[in-house]
């Protein structure tokens, strides 16, 4: 027990991240609405957005600027005194993606619409039966 | 000029679309000039890497000049080279065969269209240049977001089928990127090759077999890899007919690339061989794909959809191919990438071109079109023999090397999947002959042609001469293989497998 736990609290940011992740899994499959299995679909990749943001973080480090840059740029720079910025620049670049997925995602669940006069799936498959 | 190759494949066409999505507001016209322009000099400067890397061995390009394990690095290699030619090639070829149908069923949205496709090949391109894993998922989900555009574009179904591939799709493309995050945990780097630097002293790290798994299910998964298909039949059929052609040629080869890639490059070929030896294990997958695939085929009674699921069969043949592990089987999976990609461009432009002229591509519309349509089912022919692996068709000369590399590897379920699927392919594509060949066709089309015989109704030559040079191709790669596997693939192949 004590084990478990430990194992939870050390790596809570994983636990955290495959939690979100698999409601976002759960609500693709299982929803019936199309609109809320792309909410699940946008939980699914913030889910590994927050997976790469955890992973910058140091203990004790602050955030990646240098005050008074110019002056003092002869001195070393500790890297362990900031945190890695990398995991959160690349994850600007995943934010548009994931921005520009539901987008069209959701333009082609307006499509959907005009056809079915419906966004639950059930009764899509059956218009879709009955033709 | 030709040491910025690697960079303006790129760019060209992204800038390109810019200006077809302005054009497409100010001056429709100019959409598919614009759009021909910028893929025709892609296809010029990648044959010209081509060129370079033949005579001159792998090229490397720094964006913006900074050093690799900084900044963004494209590396074309003998590999990626050949990869990236075909994806050109087939993409110009099917932009000139999709005019007559553009502007026959969406004339009004001409210029989204356009900028759509030349952004979909821009990604890619992008995919198959680069050396940077993080640049790679960009790039990849460029392509997949324009490809599920392009899809929602059909009728009927197309947009609930394109809703349910965005679904997967990013689901693959998110599981990607936790594969590649994973990798940076453990390494600390993006750089391909610089991962691969880094990973030797950690491949007992269960990270690193973690990231592998996941990885890998993301790149099956975008690439319809049998039990992960499930998305790719309705997207592709009913996608209007020019993006199916763009999109079943190249989406699913691209992906083996990446495979590849992955595989060769960032984890090398001694941790997935010899570290987990998935080998077997793959080998079998991609046997089950095979058949699985060509046996869903049988059931259908839809040209295109039936073509949908022999997609899923030859997705099966590269990756099973590659997974042999020997130099036959890496030959036959790297020469399908490039022969499979011509071959179902082949026959999807000629379904293509039975529906801009039918309507229609069920069993119902097929008799008498040897007779209407003579030129269309000519090439429909060509791709088909190529398809079964009927000699100086290049599909026979993939399958050949891929069987080499069963029997070299001692595997002999991927040998009777491999010809029992070209079994299969040969009752498909009869079944389609006969009844084009031999079905009478007066109850059905009698009406329309009066009563002096069936007259000859073809697709407009815009249609006919890109479906003509596919399929002219497909004898010219055949003939050519001794040369494109002696130059090109042999040096590709790596060490351990030789």
């Amino acid at each position: 027990m004590e084990a478990v736990l430990n194992l939870i609290i050390e790596k809570y940011n994983y636990w955290i991240y495959i939690t979100l992740m698999m409601i976002g899994l759960y609500a693709m499959i299982a929803k019936n609405n199309l609109v809320k299995k792309i909410v699940g679909m946008n939980i699914f990749q913030t889910a590994v957005i927050l997976f790469y943001v955890s992973t910058g973080v140091k203990k004790g480090a602050t955030i990646p600027i240098i005050e008074h840059g110019h002056d003092v740029a002869h001195q070393a720079v500790r890297a362990a005194d900031y945190i890695n910025p990398l995991p959160h620049v690349l994850m600007l670049t995943a934010i548009v993606v994931s921005v520009a997925t539901l987008g069209v995602a959701l333009a082609i669940a307006i499509k959907v619409y005009h056809r079915y006069q419906t966004l639950e799936e059930d009764e899509i498959l059956e218009q879709i039966r009955e033709l | 000029m030709s040491e910025h190759y690697p960079a303006l494949l790129v760019i060209l066409p992204l800038l390109a679309s810019f200006f077809i999505s302005a054009a497409g507001w100010l001056r429709p016209v100019c959409c598919f000039p614009l759009a021909l322009a910028a893929l025709g000099s892609s296809l010029l400067v990648s044959l010209g890497l081509l060129g370079d890397v033949i005579s001159g061995g792998p090229v490397s390009y720094w964006m913006g000049g900074w050093p690799p394990p900084w900044g963004i690095y494209y590396r074309v290699d003998y590999l990626n080279a050949l990869v990236l030619a075909v994806v050109c090639a087939v993409g110009f070829v099917n932009l000139i065969a999709a005019r007559p149908s553009v502007e026959k069923d969406f004339p009004e949205k001409a210029g989204p269209f356009y900028t759509l496709y030349v952004l979909f090949v821009t990604g890619l391109l992008g995919m198959v240049a680069t050396g940077d894993a993080f640049n790679l998922y960009v790039l990849l989900e460029i392509a997949a977001i324009t490809g599920y555009a392009l899809i929602a574009l059909g009728k009927g179904r197309a947009a609930l089928s394109s809703l349910h591939y965005v679904f997967l799709g990013t689901i693959g493309a998110c599981f990607y990127l936790l594969g590649v995050g994973y990798l940076y945990i453990i390494t600390g780097s993006l750089n391909m090759e610089d991962i691969a630097r880094l990973l030797p002293p950690l491949y007992e790290s269960k990270v690193v077999t973690v990231a592998f798994a996941i990885l890998m299910v993301g790149v099956w998964l975008k690439m319809g890899f049998f039990p992960l298909h499930a998305w790719l039949p309705n997207a592709y059929t009913y996608a209007p007919s020019p993006v199916s052609s763009l999109v079943a040629p190249l989406m699913t080869k691209v992906m083996v690339y990446v495979m590849i890639r992955m595989v060769l490059t960032v984890f090398t070929v001694d941790f997935a061989f010899l570290v987990l030896r998935l080998n077997e294990v793959v080998v079998w997958l991609a046997v089950i794909a095979i058949v699985m695939g060509s046996l869903l085929a049988l059931a259908e009674k839809d040209v295109k959809r039936m073509l949908t699921f022999i997609v899923v069969a030859e997705v099966g043949y590269m990756v099973g191919g590659f997974w042999l592990g020997n130099q036959a089987g890496f030959t036959g999976a790297v020469l399908h990438i490039l022969n499979d990609a011509l071959m179902t461009l082949c026959l999807f432009l000629a379904v293509g071109n039975i529906v801009h002229v039918n309507g229609d591509s069920r069993w119902e519309s097929l008799p008498g079109l040897f007779r209407t349509m003579p030129w269309t089912m000519g090439a429909l022919v060509v791709g088909a023999l190529s398809i079964i692996g009927v000699p100086p068709t290049c599909g026979f000369f993939s399958k050949w090397y891929l069987l080499l590399g069963a029997i070299q590897g001692g595997h002999y379920g991927f040998l009777v999947a491999l010809l029992f699927s070209s079994l299969v392919s040969v009752v498909l594509f009869f079944r389609i002959f006969e009844i084009g060949f031999f079905e009478p066709f007066g109850a059905s089309h009698g009406s329309a042609h009066g009563e002096g015989g069936p007259a000859i109704q073809e697709a407009p030559l815009g249609m006919l001469v890109p479906l003509w040079m596919t399929a002219l191709g497909l004898i010219l790669v055949g003939l050519y293989t001794g040369e494109i596997v002696g130059r090109v693939i042999r040096h590709a192949v790596p060490g351990m497998m030789l």
